[in-house]
């Protein structure tokens, strides 16, 4: 697990990579023709394909991907996958920037569409999905395909509009999560409280508050132990994120438009900064995983990724405490806090898959097929069983595999608790916009946070001022208004369509033919002369 | 408040001070670098920084064990206090590329951040530093912890140290019974993290091979890939804590 704080310390690294290719918009000399469908694919030619993949440091994932490739291989035996494997989204992403550059990217990627958003400023980099979706031989469902396949109707709408860019599809959902609120419940009860179906932010708070309480010697009068982070954030970017969108407030727009400098944002990081002075709250980046504090009886509401959920809970299958440090208690699950109950609100996360433009339409096909073959039922239920995803296809959800499973007494309760939680659910998920430079805002969004949890921390002054000093140092790291600025009519607009090319070269063709008969014309005359 | 060693002495600065008119001209350059060594330097103790409270602000003179890879303008590293009774583990220092290439082994440096502790991990966060032109003329020799093996509570005294063991068996870890894993349970694949575990006979610590530290490409990283269960290691490394000892180890040998 200590790999994902090497993620995380490379997330600001990223994001000024990103944030340069934000500007120029480019990355390299790389051109490339516009990928269109082959009539037939061609099963005389042997095919060899690079998948790059990324796990949850999971050794069931990476068996999955190993039995998807295998079976997809016995299906089509002119195609060979070879798979790469991360166990982190940014140095995906990382790789990827530097292979676009040597035209060495892989053929298919597991991603985030906030990292494709910066793929396609390279022209006909990322082949665009929708014709291939619609295909009717190689298509969503096709009917030249080895396997059975979705069809569009089939992906759970919410995910694959996450998918959207521009109003073109670039990637498709692969595997979805949701952040949960993991909650000790044996401590909040013994705080004299009880747990509600919906739980609120003020009820967090007072909890925490209740449980910073300390006996005369200093430990901590709910668990008798020297810790108690009666509330831990896992992605403090999530944390922000999500209480803007539950507040309606600004975060940004489909355009890049910078909008998280906002009063709503100081109210919830006046909020942070008292509950950190409290003891009450801290973060991931601050202090640690929420799931060892939980495990270890020092924290009460831990909020993080469903797909993290076996590492949750004093009987979680997967654990990086050991186990005398271990506090048995009972543990529930809930969404994660809101402002109205009525209207809950989370994130929607999660991998998706894109695939890469190539040379060799065939080659791009050949690929298509094998991210294709990601959707079929036995790959979408096995991995969504390693961990608390859903699958992203209703032909998974709906089948009487995945109700077994989900009824299945023998599986993790935490994880399929929160499996449940996010299905019951998805309507009330929501995506931030995706643009070229949404990476740099998200980690903004986090430093917002994790800089004020720290500055209250090291007893520095929080005030009016203190905000606006962060807010203009955080712009200028992660150059965010430069970013606003670089949303260029390429990002409103997407690329020039093939008949607005034609037309122009048409245009500048005629006007070369004009120059050319004025010129022979003067030629004429001056002879004449 | 941080109490502060000053490294100021008007007594050498005067004696070097004379010295400049009564040295010849081949002992000007000595003389210059004893001048740099007297600039007054403002840092705490090993002893003072191990006192401070955590999350205070922290300066520091030390001496550069070791760099992770730099990335954009930060870098981590692993350091033995000046005073050579300690060791820092640097985190995400604030660093230019250019900067880094001067960061070799052997480089002093003044470093000033916070104190916190992550997961159990003792070090310096949100740090900045400068050059000095110190020489250290005491490198902190590896301490042998082979006694303290599997034992946190005496190991942690030792925290960000390096350190030897030696006799150390390699045992079978994951399902496959391998001698090591790429990525702590074998789902990651060549250039990630290696993991493998060893036993003293009476109890086992897993070890970690930190790809930022030493990657594929480094001595150390290509003998645990070529580790076998059953072989008998001595190790070399840096105690770093993750929940406990969590070694990121920079050299594995047969056991001599």
């Amino acid at each position: 697990m200590i790999s994902l704080r090497k993620a995380l310390s490379s997330v600001l690294a990223l994001s000024v990579v990103f944030s340069v290719f934000g500007v120029t918009g480019c990355h390299g000399n790389v051109t490339r023709n516009e990928f269109t469908v082959p009539e037939y694919f061609d099963t005389s030619r042997q095919f060899e394909i690079t998948f790059w993949a990324k796990n949850d440091t999971n050794v069931n994932q990476t068996r999955i991907y190993n039995q998807a490739i295998e079976d997809f291989e016995a299906l089509y035996p002119n195609i060979s996958v070879n798979l790469r494997l991360y166990t982190d989204y940014n140095k995906i992403y990382n790789d990827v920037i530097t292979n676009i550059a040597t035209d060495t990217t892989p053929n298919v990627c597991i991603t985030y569409p906030d990292h494709i958003a910066t793929y396609i400023s390279g022209e006909n980099t990322v082949v665009p999905l929708d014709n291939l979706f619609t295909d009717e031989r190689y298509g969503l469902g096709g009917s030249e395909l080895l396997f059975e396949s979705p069809s569009v109707d089939q992906i759970v709408p919410q995910f694959l509009d996450e998918c959207t860019i521009n109003g073109v599809h670039y990637c498709m959902p692969y595997m979805r999560s949701t952040e949960a609120l993991y909650i000790n419940k044996t401590y909040v009860e013994a705080l004299g409280y009880e747990i509600p179906d919906i739980v609120t932010w003020d009820f967090i708070w007072e909890v925490s508050n209740a449980a910073t309480a300390k006996n005369p010697d200093g430990t901590y009068a709910i668990n008798g132990q020297d810790v108690m982070i009666p509330f831990i954030y896992k992605s403090s970017d999530n944390m922000m994120i999500t209480m803007l969108r539950q507040l309606g407030a600004g975060y940004s727009d489909d355009y890049g438009n910078i909008d998280i400098f906002n009063d709503t944002t100081t109210s919830i990081l006046r909020t942070v900064a008292d509950e950190t002075a409290l003891g009450a709250f801290s973060t991931f980046t601050v202090s640690g995983y929420p799931g060892n504090f939980l495990n270890a009886g020092q924290c009460i509401f831990g909020v993080d990724s469903t797909a993290g959920s076996t590492w949750m809970g004093p009987h979680a299958p997967l654990s990086d405490i050991h186990e005398s440090n271990i506090v048995d208690f009972e543990m529930v699950v809930r969404p994660v806090p809101q402002y109205d109950t009525e209207n809950p609100l989370m994130m929607s996360q999660g991998p998706s898959v894109c695939v890469f433009n190539k040379e060799d339409p065939q080659e791009v096909l050949a690929s298509w097929l094998f991210a294709q073959y990601l959707l079929t039922n036995d790959v979408q239920i096995a991995y969504a069983g390693t961990e608390g995803y859903v699958p992203v296809t209703t032909m998974a959800q709906e089948s009487q595999e995945y109700q077994d499973y989900l009824n299945d007494p023998e599986e993790y309760s935490i994880k399929i608790d929160v499996t449940n939680m996010f299905l019951e659910n998805i309507g009330n998920t929501f995506v931030t916009p995706v643009f070229n430079g949404s990476t740099s805002l998200r980690n903004a969004a986090a430093q917002l946070i994790n800089n004020t949890v720290k500055s209250v921390r090291r007893r520095e002054t929080i005030d009016d001022e203190y905000f606006a000093n962060m807010y203009e140092e955080v712009t200028a790291l992660y150059r965010l208004d430069q970013l606003s600025a670089s949303k260029d009519s390429r990002a409103e607009l997407g690329p020039l369509p093939s008949e607005s090319k034609a037309l122009l070269i048409t245009l500048g063709v005629v006007w070369i033919g004009i120059g050319v008969y004025f010129a022979y014309g003067l030629v004429k005359k001056r002879k004449k002369s | 408040m941080k109490a502060m060693k000053k490294v100021l002495s008007l007594a050498v600065v005067a004696a070097m001070a004379l010295s400049v008119f009564a040295c010849s001209a081949d002992t000007a350059e000595t003389t210059s670098e004893e001048t740099q060594a007297a600039v007054d330097y403002e840092y705490m103790s090993y002893a003072e920084y191990e006192a401070a409270a955590l999350d205070t602000e922290v300066t520091v003179l030390c001496t550069v064990m070791a760099t992770q890879s730099w990335w954009e303008d930060q870098i981590t590293v692993y350091a033995q206090a000046f005073d050579g009774d300690g060791a820092y583990f640097i985190y995400n220092m604030a660093c230019s590329e250019e900067d880094s290439e001067e960061l070799f082994e052997g480089a002093t440096i003044l470093v000033t951040g916070y104190k916190s502790e992550w997961e159990g991990e003792v070090e310096i966060t949100d740090a900045t530093f400068e050059f000095t032109d110190l020489a250290q003329e005491n490198p902190m020799e590896p301490v042998d912890l082979t006694a303290d093996f599997g034992n946190d509570d005496a190991l942690i005294a030792y925290q960000n140290r390096n350190f030897t063991m030696t006799g150390l068996t390699v045992e079978a870890s994951g399902d496959n019974g391998d001698a090591f894993l790429y990525s702590w349970d074998g789902s990651g694949s060549q250039g990630d993290d290696l993991y493998f575990t060893v036993s003293n006979g009476e109890t086992t610590m897993t070890f970690t091979v930190e790809s930022y530290l030493t990657g594929a490409d480094t001595d150390v990283y290509q003998a645990v890939e070529a580790l076998n269960v059953g072989d008998t290691i001595d190790v070399a490394g840096f105690l770093y804590w993750y929940q406990g000892a969590n070694p990121h180890i920079t050299s594995v040998v047969e056991a001599q």
